[in-house]
């Protein structure tokens, strides 16, 4: 599906974003301007710029083609990214504001008087940072590939390279109006195709997901990349390139009779128009799909759920560039609304992919043969409305796409770049924090050059995983337990985030391709949260001597308000 | 699977083991005689009680200094007391603890050290005798430290007067450090900036030029004058945000315009971002008045300044520019000594000066300007800084 006006979308959202990046702000000659300019940013522009940096690939994407793959369990994905908002505002984000810190790393040198603790938040910040570039670089290849055909690598390398100039050339300095910009541009991408989709869909006859198999609307060639096995209703014939059923064919007519066939990898099989769409052997069919916990291509769907659940409940809090914002925001009471702004944008906006995942189980289950869930978003259109509309809409949802990368790339490179820049290497003045935003970009695209093939939901469920594991406690305890120490905290995020990081390696490595170690190392959340606040207790109390002086000072700032907590901001600490 | 796990455990096990032997061996290798291990081992314990001490005498630094400080003495029990109260006790005989203050009573006054017979009925208390020693801190004595042993012994006054003189030299390093930082606390607040008078006196002649052929504008001048004065004369706290220095500098351009008019052209380009940063309290405004000076007074044409903030990743970058007449490099260098005369940018070198003491050396003004060049000023804020805090405006007066 090569279309111009899909690259053309593309380009327009790259330019957009470098654009209103670097002019955005050229506001104000006169007096009576200068209180517009000087006044902060208010709570509704705050929310949809931190829901616009939040919106990754993963909630663009990957949540469509996970609900398309592995059924509604995975509704949990949208409903989890947005609770872990609910948790933030609970517990977090005001007393963050007033703390006066700027980044986790602040927030835990201020808290407990350590630099010590400072490098460890500094360096779980960046790790976590890059296991979340990660897999918006490779949706990124992937979204690429899907609309102009090129490698699977250039398109992660463009949105690199578009990153890293746009942040060393400081194009980022209204950063607030382009995350916001990116936001609404998202939801439009996918609202507008949306509707188009929903009319088609209900002159089609409003089909169900457990209606009967779909068929192809014209010719469609199916190519796998591993071996599967299909599932074939009717007898169909096809144009066979590749190995069926232990035979080989080169651009051979085969007539497939119903049942079970084995297809090897890089078999291309080319549909007639008219022909049902084949479904993968082992695929929940029919009604089994609209059910919860009958995904059975994951063993343990209870576990797998409650994993995915306080991942992304806990873990984004730890997420490095969603905290940042926060600081735009004037007061901690600032900060609260803002946080509630985000939820009503991220509640509307996680409506969107749920349905695209239901279309596409009716229009483009084929997908689920090949693996390439992910781009389930960008075909529908094709799929349903076709022709010049549908290349229309189509370009529609790159553009969206790109503004997804672009955005969470963005937010992520910057912040990873500052945290090198400050805690990791050596001081070199402006043109350091340059040399780190290379650093920072560079790292995770080399890392998608070599490793490929994880979802890019289920990466981003890892960098979760990790953050909600060592960066939750040191906050939520930081800000609520009065005596916690600065050992505990290191010990602690040391321990929650090392063991899920290392699980999320095997499961990369995929060291344990099935069974329960298999589970468990997929969804390490259940077991390190809690083993991460275990140990940060346990050490804390182990270490009483430890308290840091200022603690009793510091808790009043966090906890009072502003006007409150004026007075006792001196002293007590000789 | 499991032969790679066991690896991959084995390795860090073996390895920890076979460094902590390695350790062990070296360890016995290079004992040292007798009289040094002792050495050693008397100054690493001294050093432990160190810490505590520099922090001042309180009950909490004395419970963790005296329990470091006995085994100097090796005596069954001691105790720190300051002036007025006992602050810690530690090892046997704590009923001894409400007697401490009497038996400390005449060290306090005499300044000598001293032994007391205790005296106990239980007979298999170790407390009978006390060595107790003055914390002497520039001839004053500031607590005593008393160690208690079983018998009367000229060592143990000996030994006890030589502990107690070590702990008041820690003791007086405290008072140093809490002296210098109250000196730079005080030198922060002397250098805070003041209104140059010239302005205030400008000012109300150029109100008073529009009190008859504009009354409204006349009025509503005064009040920036007062909203302007009001802000600069505030007394608590030592930080502000970045947006209120802003609302300030935005007064003080009001009333400069008042008096040269289309003269002065202003641009501003302010990234929302960096309006919460926090800010050493007016740092800023002395630039501006600089920029205005250089910019527009002395010369007939029309003056153009520049003010821009930006988001710099970890820190926010303030420009301020000005078209005007600049200035030699030397002239500059001998303002930013401070040896510029009073007319002239006593502004530039305090707020210099400002900067550096509460970020660090690397965070001066950065200056560039030539004579007939104009003149650009870049301040770099951390965003984050330890111990830089705003302090909120105190509740609006009725």
């Amino acid at each position: 599906m090569s279309h111009p006006y899909a690259i053309g979308a593309v380009i327009v959202v790259a330019l957009a974003t470098v654009l209103i990046g670097a002019l955005g702000l050229r506001i104000s000659r006169t007096t009576s301007d200068f209180y517009v300019a000087s006044r902060t940013v208010n709570a509704r522009l705050n929310g949809a710029a931190i829901s616009g940096e939040y919106l990754s690939a993963a909630s663009f994407l990957g949540i469509a083609g996970l609900i398309l793959a592995h059924g509604v369990d995975m509704l949990w994905y949208p409903l989890g990214y947005t609770a872990g908002f609910l948790v933030l505002l609970l517990f977090v984000a005001a007393p963050l504001r007033r703390s006066g810190a700027y980044t986790v790393p602040d927030f835990a040198e201020a808290r407990l008087e350590s630099l010590a603790v400072r490098r460890t938040a500094g360096a779980l910040v960046a790790g976590i940072g890059w296991l979340y570039l990660l897999p918006q670089l490779q949706g990124a290849g992937l979204t690429l590939q899907t609309v102009t055909g090129a490698p699977r690598w250039v398109g992660g390398v463009v949105v690199a390279l578009v990153v890293t100039a746009n942040v060393t050339a400081g194009g980022m300095r209204s950063i607030t109006f382009v995350q916001a910009f990116q936001y609404w541009l998202k939801l439009t991408a996918l609202l507008v195709p949306l509707l188009f989709l929903g009319f088609a869909w209900h002159s089609d006859g409003s089909p169900g997901a457990d209606a009967a198999r779909p068929v192809f609307h014209r010719s469609t060639v199916v190519r796998t990349d591993t071996a599967v096995r299909i599932a074939i209703g009717t007898p169909e014939r096809v144009t066979v390139s590749g190995t069926v059923d232990g035979r080989t064919y080169a651009a051979a007519p085969l007539a497939l009779a119903p049942g079970i066939h084995a297809l090897d990898t890089a078999t291309t099989l080319d549909f007639p128009p008219g022909a049902e769409v084949p479904a993968k052997a082992d695929d929940p069919t029919g009604s089994a799909w609209g059910r919860p916990l009958s995904d059975r291509t994951q063993p343990h769907p209870l576990y797998t759920v409650y994993g995915l659940i306080l991942a992304t409940f806990l873990g984004a809090m730890g997420l490095p560039h969603v905290v940042v914002r926060f600081y735009t925001s004037p007061q901690g009471r600032a900060a609260r609304r803002t946080t509630l702004v985000v939820l009503g944008l991220l509640g509307v906006f996680y409506l969107l992919p749920s349905l695209y995942g239901a279309l596409a189980r009716i229009y483009a289950p084929d997908l689920v043969l090949t693996g390439d869930t992910d781009v389930a978003v960008l075909v529908l259109p094709e799929r349903l409305v076709g022709g010049t509309g549908g290349a229309l809409l189509g370009a529609l949802l790159a553009g969206g796409a790109f503004a997804a990368f672009l955005s969470t790339c963005s937010g992520l490179a910057v912040s990873v770049a500052g945290v090198l820049h400050q805690d990791v290497l050596p001081p070199m003045g402006i043109r350091g924090f340059r040399r780190a935003a290379v650093l920072a970009v560079a790292t995770p695209t080399v890392c998608t050059l070599v490793a490929v093939g994880l979802p890019v939901a289920d990466a981003v469920g890892l960098a979760f995983a990790v953050a909600a594991s060592s960066l939750c406690p040191l906050l939520v305890l930081g800000i609520w337990w009065p005596r916690l120490t600065p050992p505990g905290a290191i010990a602690g995020a040391l321990t929650g985030g090392g063991t899920a990081l290392a699980a999320a390696l095997l499961t990369m490595a995929d060291v344990f391709p099935n069974g329960w170690p298999h589970v468990l190392l997929a969804w390490p959340a259940v077991w390190s949260v809690p083993l991460g606040f275990l140990v940060m207790v346990a050490v804390s109390l182990a270490t009483p001597g430890r308290i840091p002086p200022g603690t009793a000072v510091v808790l009043a700032r966090l906890h009072l308000p502003e006007t409150v907590a004026a007075t006792p901001a001196r002293g007590d600490v000789g | 699977m499991v032969q790679l796990l066991t690896l991959l455990a084995g390795v860090p096990l073996g390895a920890g083991a076979h460094w902590v032997l390695a350790r062990r061996s070296r360890r016995e290798r290079n004992r040292g005689t007798d009289v040094e291990l002792a050495t050693f081992r008397t100054l690493h314990t001294a050093s432990l009680a160190a810490p505590p001490l520099r922090a001042g005498l309180t009950e909490d630094t004395a419970r963790k200094a005296v329990r470091r400080l006995r085994p100097l003495l090796g005596t069954p029990a001691m105790c720190l007391t300051d002036e007025h109260t006992m602050l810690a006790w530690d090892g046997a005989g704590e009923h001894h603890r409400p007697e401490v203050m009497s038996k400390a009573a005449q060290v306090l006054a005499s300044g000598r050290p001293q032994l007391v017979e205790v005296g106990c009925p239980d007979p298999s208390c170790p407390v009978r005798w006390a060595a107790v020693a003055p914390l002497k801190v520039d001839g004053r004595v500031l607590g005593t430290l008393a160690a208690y042993g079983p018998e009367d012994s000229p060592v143990l006054v000996r030994a006890t007067g030589e502990v107690a003189r070590w702990a008041a030299v820690q003791l007086e390093l405290a008072e140093l450090d809490r002296s210098r930082r109250d000196l730079i606390e005080a030198e922060i607040r002397t250098l805070r900036a003041q209104i140059s008078p010239h302005f205030v006196f400008n000012s109300l002649a150029a109100i008073a030029s529009f009190v008859r052929t504009d009354p409204d504008r006349a009025r509503e001048l005064l009040l920036e004058f007062a909203e302007f004065t009001r802000y600069s004369f505030r007394r608590h706290g030592d930080f502000t945000t970045l947006a209120d220095e802003l609302r300030s500098i935005d007064q003080y351009l009001n009333l400069v315009r008042a008096r040269f008019g289309d003269r002065l052209e202003v641009a501003l380009r302010v990234a929302p971002e960096v309006l919460p940063v926090a800010l050493p309290f007016l740092c800023l405004q002395p630039l501006v008045e600089n920029a205005v000076k250089h910019g527009i007074e002395g010369r007939p044409e029309r003056g153009r300044i520049t003010i821009g903030a930006d988001d710099a990743g970890a820190e926010a970058r303030v420009v301020i520019e000005d078209d005007g007449v600049g200035m030699e490099a030397d002239r500059l260098r001998a303002i930013l000594r401070g040896e510029g005369g009073p007319s002239h940018g006593i502004g530039l070198g305090n707020v210099d000066e400002r900067l550096r003491r509460v970020y660090g050396d690397e965070y001066g003004l950065v200056i560039e300007t030539g004579v007939e060049a104009g003149m650009k000023i870049t301040v770099r804020i951390p965003k984050y800084h330890p111990g830089v805090r705003i302090s909120p405006p105190p509740a609006p007066r009725a």
